[in-house]
């Protein structure tokens, strides 16, 4: 175990799975000589060389799609969309060719693509550069998607995806960077795609989240605990394929729930969520799901307002509340 | 260097797109008669391009198309009677009753689809070209597109990341005077579409897509550029006959201008130009269509015959590593 930031649980991973496999490439808006946007693959370009470490001019839809083609043909990219924002305009390549392709010529041909890309707010962005649209993206068949909240699972989560004959979106949190957490040494060391996990262990209430949204949870959860509340905290991971298991045995425990996500609460995870517990564990529940979320406007810039829009710990907290009938 | 087409490979050549263009009349027929659902978009008028192209195309090339493709699938090498059992939806089709006429393919003969968002193959075809480059490959992939498809972003991108990494892609452009009912000069600033490559600054031309000589001379030494240097933009002029899809009312041009091009017909000119060399007789010329009835009449047959995909397939293949939902 080493303890290790989020970044650099990621670059790790890329780099074990680079040097594992010549197949391996990165390809993206200046991942190169700039070292990534977000640092992540600094270096890389003088380790690996231009062959393997690939500067991209700023155009998303062919940087997917060159991506996808350079899959079919067998070779394993990991194609790096700078923010979630701009995976809008690379939309159609994962729509309607990463993830029908497969399917649509009958199996004969694959799709081993990541895309690697990072959502969310709080960094006064404005409304452009700071969604969180992971729902939007996890709508359809054929694409798998992760959002890893810890370094552990940023790690084994990318190592899983780069290894996967699917296409994997996974998708960072532009806040969780610096993050640390003990990550395995192993180099095989790989969490499975589509296994939920619980973080914490709890018998009065189930809170469900992932990524930046699992880090306010598990904050939530220490401070409900001072007040006696024991929360059980369940992380996703893997929002597509999506794995109840663990939250409707949670639920069948607690008999409540609350699902934290950062994104927009219509056509959300949590209303995802939500129907699935209804259809799994209706008879177990003791009061209605409650889903906490970023207010269902564009983020606005100024800090205060941004903030305000985003969820936050006391949102959490007194969601748990509210399932307990305690106020 | 192109090599002189010899008298077999001539023959061939012109069966085959008599092949093409029966098996393409006997599809519209089947979609009257309510056995082929969806869009169908015929070729009818272009069969001089496929042929000729994938003359000069090798067995360790590639090749991506939009979605009028039944005669690039027939001219790269899979089974026509696969093709039409696909267009039939049945298990035994090229993409096993899952794609449907708009999306053939065999990876095994390196075609990586027709595909049916207008300029969404550009990109993968620019993909399977870095894959090239990447293996360090000696081969060049042949990306066909409508004319239409050079407005849209895709197009440029693509051709735009192809030159820069010096891919080995074959950007044909099919310009058949409309994208859908609109005429190029309706959709497009410049009509001479190979100029477009002069934006990029690589090799371009425009040629007749109605000659097979032309259309194999012209591919033999794009493809070579391409495997050795790096991306060619081709413009093939053409025509189709017939509406863009079925049901297309064609109001948008006059039956006059579509006599005009049929006197330019691609199979008439090949039969003229052989008949010139003494290669071709009226009589051989029936021959060749008696064989062609027999072999599209087993090509319907078997595709009648071949069963629907079963209840199993609706499911299979969503992943290559299903996790259920759970």
């Amino acid at each position: 175990m080493a303890k290790m930031t989020v970044r650099e649980a990621i670059s790790q991973a890329l780099r074990e799975e680079m040097y594992r496999d010549e197949r391996v490439f990165i390809m993206g808006e200046e991942i190169g000589k700039w070292g990534g946007t977000y640092a992540v693959t600094r270096g890389f370009l003088d380790e690996f060389g231009e062959k393997r470490v690939k500067d991209t001019p700023i155009a998303e839809g062919v940087i997917v799609g060159a991506a996808v083609g350079a899959a079919m043909a067998g070779l394993r990219p990991v194609a790096e969309i700078m923010t979630i924002n701009f995976a809008f305009l690379a939309m159609d390549q994962m729509v309607n060719h990463a993830a029908k392709i497969h399917y649509m010529f009958n199996g004969q041909i694959r799709v081993p693509l990541v895309i690697r890309t990072v959502g969310g707010g709080g960094r006064q962005l404005g409304a452009t550069h700071s969604q969180t649209p992971d729902s939007v993206f996890s709508h359809f068949p054929g694409m798998k998607v992760v959002s890893p909240g810890t370094a552990a699972d940023a790690k084994g989560l990318l190592k899983a995806a780069i290894r996967e004959d699917d296409p994997v979106l996974f998708i960072e949190h532009a806040t969780l960077y610096q993050a640390k957490g003990e990550v395995p040494d192993d180099e095989d060391f790989i969490i499975p795609i589509g296994e939920s996990d619980v973080k914490r262990v709890g018998k009065d209430a189930t809170v469900v989240s992932y990524s930046k949204g699992l880090q306010l949870s598990l904050d939530a959860a220490e401070k409900l605990a001072q007040e006696g509340i024991e929360v059980e905290v369940i992380d996703l991971r893997t929002l597509r394929p999506l794995d109840t298991r663990p939250i409707i045995e949670s639920v069948k425990k607690t008999n409540r729930i609350v699902v934290v996500e950062e994104g927009w609460r219509s056509y959300g995870i949590g209303s995802e969520i939500t129907a699935r517990v209804q259809e799994l564990a209706f008879d177990y529940l003791d009061a209605p799901v409650r889903r906490v979320a970023q207010a269902e406007v564009p983020l606005p810039y100024n800090r205060r307002l941004e903030q305000s829009a985003l969820p936050q710990v006391p949102d959490i907290i007194n969601a748990v509340k509210d399932v307990m009938y305690l106020k | 260097m192109a090599k002189e087409l010899s008298k077999e490979e001539l023959l061939r050549l012109y069966r085959e797109m008599v092949l093409i263009r029966r098996f393409e009349e006997k599809s519209a027929e089947l979609y009257a008669e309510g056995k082929i659902g969806g869009f169908l978009h015929l070729y009818i008028g272009e069969e001089a391009i496929a042929a000729g192209a994938c003359v000069a195309l090798r067995d360790e090339d590639h090749l991506l198309t939009a979605y009028r493709d039944h005669g690039w699938a027939i001219s790269r090498g899979l089974d026509p009677k696969a093709v039409m059992a696909e267009l039939l939806g049945k298990a035994t089709g090229v993409s096993g009753g899952k794609g449907g006429s708009m999306h053939l393919a065999s990876a095994e003969r390196h075609y990586w689809g027709g595909h049916a968002i207008v300029g969404g193959h550009l990109p993968l075809a620019t993909g399977v070209g870095l894959e090239v480059r990447y293996n360090e490959k000696k081969a060049a992939v042949l990306c066909v597109l409508g004319e239409g498809t050079t407005n849209i972003g895709y197009f440029h991108e693509s051709v735009n990341l192809a030159a820069v990494w010096k891919l080995p892609v074959v950007f044909l452009v099919e310009n058949n005077q409309y994208g859908m009912g609109t005429e190029v000069g309706r959709a497009s600033a410049v009509t001479n579409i190979f100029e477009k490559g002069c934006a990029y600054d690589i090799p371009n031309k425009q040629f007749n897509g109605q000659d097979i000589f032309e259309v194999y001379e012209t591919l033999e030494e794009a493809l070579e550029h391409a495997r050795e240097n790096g991306p060619v933009l081709l413009e093939a002029v053409t025509y189709r006959y017939v509406g863009h899809s079925m049901g297309d009312p064609e109001r948008y041009r006059t039956k006059a201008e579509i006599e005009e091009w049929r006197a330019r017909d691609p199979i008439l000119r090949l039969q003229d130009k052989m008949t010139a060399k003494g290669w071709m007789t009226d009589e051989l010329a029936q021959e060749i269509a008696q064989s062609v009835e027999a072999e599209l009449k087993e090509i319907v047959r078997f595709a009648e015959e071949s069963p629907e995909p079963d209840d199993e397939a609706l499911c299979k293949d969503v992943y290559v590593n299903p996790i259920p939902h759970r």
